[in-house]
């Protein structure tokens, strides 16, 4: 394992049990994450980083259940925490955001409350001084007249100012881990570019680790250390963001740096991966990118039958690929 | 002479407020926007959330009718026809939607939703009806027995085949295309476009391809508008336009767009600031507000749409 | 998703199939068509005529000859009882396509037509509104006088209101959506897209509607029997056995459970039936 780990993640798997059947979210996840680094979360919709996101906080909401696998975080076991403990450790230890920040805030309290709130219930702040806390964490995030917007309602901010207010809140407490999930993803390109460097910007001066949430490669490629790339409720690879991006090892993080359209780079064609993501309400038994991977009738039968482990291309980068175990 | 030639395009919305809902501003969503659109085409419109793009692409089909100006399409003033005229006109020009969710009838079946327009328009006999049907549906890559099915019973990426299907059911020379893959997963985005491209090639279609995602545009299409706060701001060949912008709108749109290589990491952006409220825009340019190089004649005089070489065009004192 | 439902061959065919795996719809079902066997048959069932009187036999309990036992003046409760069915079911039928089709047509209108056919109706629905429904119902029968086809009426525009609110609200959501705009897109007229796209939309709030309303209303109608002010006796209707039994409930406590049980068991199973049906129209949901 790595040194230093702040966040390590073992055979994680959060399952949705509904009267249609058991929907596998997540099903064995490992995770390491450093401190201070930026873990991109990468994958398409359905494929459960968004439930994954929420299990390392214990966020996920019933029908959803953590029903394996263990989240160590600065040394504590996450999955054995009581309420209170919880509580705090969401607090202090972790933030998060979310895709709407409209969503995320409360529509009747001033947004200067709003981040003031953590800062007197949690870190035992004076009224007043959690007041004046806020208004510098305000202008920390880059919003204008942070004075005057501090007495502003959420409706009265737009998505992009929203969304720097989300991040104040969730960096009011100098948390060492920030997750992010899709915080860009409803904004507009031009404001998207504001808020990922302001992310990044903040998480170094307070040496936050951060766990981007992400569809988009462009993303991931600008801001992360490291990559995970996930699957049906799986990562399949896993590595340095140099190494995923210059030689990615697993087919489907191939396809999804293939398929995508660049600006600067284009092609007459694009290289789709044909096909559509596994029903993840029946057990997959193999590979579950078998079905739609160009290398399966080379590659013969054992890749719909055995799941493959996690086989390392380098030392810092592993991916689950049958093609890795053949010498 | 041109398929679709739009001529000072202007479409406004009421902003509704007190107790008697009485319009107490007008939101200018497109204001004097002139188009033209060849046969065989790709035409993309790029602009950020509120710039008025999908409000373009439905007002130059007349979905909504535009408050001014005139579009011709083959020469007839669509707006000017009787209802007859325009649901003629109508088997000609298509839209394919951003949502494969709520752009199909829940009610209806995929089959019948695809041959609602021969329907329509009378086309055929049952059979022969049938028949255009499955044999659309094996075109864009659907299987024709699953003509019967319901829309839920489909993944977003067969939705849009669907959608797709329906919109050149009826051989149309112009296809809009709102957003048409925005909503869509890398991979199966990359699906869509290759078949939307596929079917340009094969029908010599007219395309509006419509996106805020500059790279789904580059891909798309022959020539490039970009729209800001209901105005165009700059118009060129793709190449051109990608090579050497001259609107700082359109620089600061591109240098967003986030590289997907990590050993080129973008400089922070400087800073843009927020798009301005629709119904109080700046006097004179309107991008004033956001822009790094403004000058004083911005603030008064509004910059035309001015020709700076063949092709190129742009709403910029400074360009 | 069962494999039935994978390959339906209409959605008529999908929609009973969903319903046949239901079990409060064939609770329910099973009851409705009780009712609408005995409806249809009420003559050669009924074993006695539900109108002779046998003063000689006056309020017996249930025995081999009258299963129920008799009334006041001796007529067979069973037979009654299932004559009764008929005026249920056309209580239940007239009463809902008064309500449904004004209701659903000025709804409609109003909410996917032009702006000044909404304002005339949403006033009209709204002067419905402001009067009680109790007094409105009083008032169509103070007008037309008390009988069944008066208490009918009145009980059906009194639903009027529900049902074109509950069609107006639905068609202005679908009248935005984009399904709406890719038929206007393909040519559909603007009545061609009410009636085509709009309507068969909201058939299924219409039926989950309609569920809910039509046991009010049946019971309305009985109700307004018991009062006096539906159907007279001696009609085997029964809101008026229950009126008509209601002094002898020490006595002969039968006379008054039999109609009593019989409304209870008739509503009971068109709810029944009408939540099946709300579970099965939203296949969204499902």
């Amino acid at each position: 394992m790595r040194e230093a780990a702040l966040l390590s993640v073992r055979g994680l798997a959060a399952h949705f049990v509904t009267r249609a059947g058991t929907l596998r979210a997540v099903d064995g996840v490992d995770l390491d994450l450093a401190s201070g680094e930026v873990l991109g979360l990468v994958g398409e919709s359905g494929c459960g980083k968004t439930v994954l996101a929420l299990s390392l906080m214990r966020l996920v909401e019933p029908p959803g259940r953590l029903v394996a696998g263990s989240i160590t975080f600065d040394g504590n076991d996450v999955t054995a925490m009581d309420t209170r403990t919880i509580t705090r450790l969401r607090g202090r230890g972790m933030g998060m955001i979310f895709q709407q920040p409209r969503t995320s805030l409360d529509p009747v309290i001033r947004i200067g409350n709003q981040i003031a709130e953590p800062l007197i219930s949690h870190a035992g702040m004076s009224r007043a001084a959690a007041a004046r806390e806020a208004i510098a964490l305000l202008e920390a995030v880059g919003i204008p007249g942070a004075e005057a917007k501090a007495r502003a309602y959420p409706h009265e901010l737009s998505g992009g100012q929203a969304q720097r207010v989300m991040i104040a809140i969730a960096l009011a407490l100098k948390p060492r881990l920030l997750i992010a999930d899709e915080p860009t993803t409803s904004l507009d390109v031009t404001v998207q570019a504001q808020i990922l460097a302001l992310l990044r910007e903040r998480c170094r001066a307070l040496g936050t680790a951060l766990i981007l949430v992400t569809h988009d490669i462009g993303v991931v490629a600008q801001l992360a250390d490291r990559v995970a790339v996930m699957y049906a409720g799986r990562i399949v690879e896993q590595g340095p963001v140099g190494d995923i991006f210059a030689a990615p090892a697993h087919p489907y993080t191939q396809g999804l740096l293939q398929s995508a359209p660049v600006l600067g780079r284009r092609r007459e064609r694009l290289a789709a991966i044909e096909g559509n993501i596994p029903d993840l309400s029946r057990p997959i038994p193999g590979c579950a990118f078998a079905p739609r991977c160009d290398h399966r009738p080379t590659m013969g039968e054992r890749c719909d039958r055995e799941m493959p482990p996690a086989l390392a291309v380098t030392p810092a980068h592993a991916a689950r690929c049958w093609r890795l175990a053949t010498p | 002479m041109s398929l679709l030639d739009a001529r000072g395009i202007a479409v406004r919305y009421p902003v509704r407020g007190g107790v008697l809902q009485r319009p107490t501003a007008w939101v200018r969503a497109v204001d004097g926007v002139d188009l033209t659109l060849d046969a065989g085409e790709t035409l993309g419109l790029v602009g950020e959330s509120g710039s008025g793009k999908s409000t373009l692409g439905r007002a130059l089909i007349a979905l909504r009718r535009p408050d001014a100006g005139t579009i011709r399409f083959a020469g007839d003033d669509i707006l000017a026809l009787d209802a007859a005229g325009l649901k003629a006109l109508r088997r000609r020009m298509q839209i394919v939607f951003q949502d494969p969710n709520a752009s199909l009838d829940p009610r209806r079946t995929v089959g019948g939703s695809v041959r609602m327009g021969l329907d329509l328009h009378a086309i055929g006999t049952g059979a022969e009806r049938r028949e255009a049907v499955a044999e659309m549906f094996r075109r864009v890559g659907l299987r024709p027995e699953h003509v019967t099915r319901f829309p839920h019973e489909f993944s977003g990426g067969q939705r849009q085949r669907i959608g797709i299907a329906r919109a050149l059911i009826l051989n149309p020379e112009l296809l809009v295309c709102d957003e048409a893959v925005s909503a869509l997963d890398v991979s199966v985005q990359a699906q869509i476009l290759n078949l939307l491209k596929d079917l340009q090639a094969e029908r010599r279609l007219a395309m509006l391809f419509i996106s805020h995602n500059l790279a789904v545009v580059e891909h798309m299409a022959d020539r490039i508008a970009v729209m800001y706060a209901g105005r165009i701001v700059e118009e060129a060949k793709r190449d051109a336009l990608f090579a050497a912008p001259r609107h700082p709108y359109t620089r600061a749109l591109l240098s967003a767009v986030p590289t997907p290589d990590p050993t080129r990491r973008d400089p922070s952006p400087p800073p843009l600031g927020e798009p301005p409220d629709p119904a109080n825009l700046p006097t004179g340019c309107r991008f004033r507000s956001r822009c790094p190089i403004a000058m004083p004649r911005c603030a008064t005089e509004e910059p035309a749409l001015a020709a700076l070489a063949p092709g190129h065009k742009a709403a910029c004192w400074a360009a | 998703m069962s494999a039935a439902a994978s390959l339906p061959t209409s959605r008529l065919a999908w929609v009973l199939d969903r319903l046949w795996h239901n079990r409060s719809a064939r609770i329910g079902g099973g009851i409705i068509a009780i009712i609408l066997l005995c409806a249809a048959f009420a003559p050669w069932i009924a074993p006695h005529d539900p109108m002779a009187i046998d003063t000689l036999r006056r309020l017996e309990p249930p025995s081999a000859e009258h299963w129920l036992g008799t009334d006041e003046v001796g007529r067979d409760l069973a037979s009654r009882l299932i004559h009764g069915t008929r005026y249920f079911v056309l209580i239940c039928l007239i009463t809902t396509v008064i309500a449904g089709v004004i209701g659903t047509v000025l709804g409609l209108i109003s909410g996917a037509g032009p702006l000044i056919a909404d304002a005339v109706i949403m006033r009209f629905v709204d002067v419905l509104l402001a009067f009680p429904t109790i007094l409105l119902v009083l008032a169509v029968i103070a007008i037309l006088g008390p009988s069944l086809t008066t208490a009918m009426v009145a009980v059906g525009i009194g639903n009027i209101p529900g049902y074109a609110r509950l069609v107006r609200s639905a068609a202005l959501t679908i009248r935005r959506e984009e399904y709406v705009e890719a038929a206007r897109a393909l040519g559909a007229s603007e009545l061609g897209i009410i009636f085509g796209t709009v309507l068969p939309n909201i058939v299924s709030p219409l039926v989950v509607y309609t569920s809910y309303a039509m046991p009010l209303a049946a019971l309305a109608a009985a109700a307004l029997s018991f009062l006096g002010l539906g159907a007279q006796p001696p009609a085997p209707e029964w809101g008026a056995m229950l009126v008509n039994a209601r002094s002898f409930l020490f006595t002969a406590w039968w006379a008054v459970a039999a109609p009593g049980l019989a409304i209870f068991a008739a509503i009971l199973g068109l709810n029944l039936l009408g939540n099946a049906l709300r579970d099965v129209l939203d296949p969204r949901d499902a």
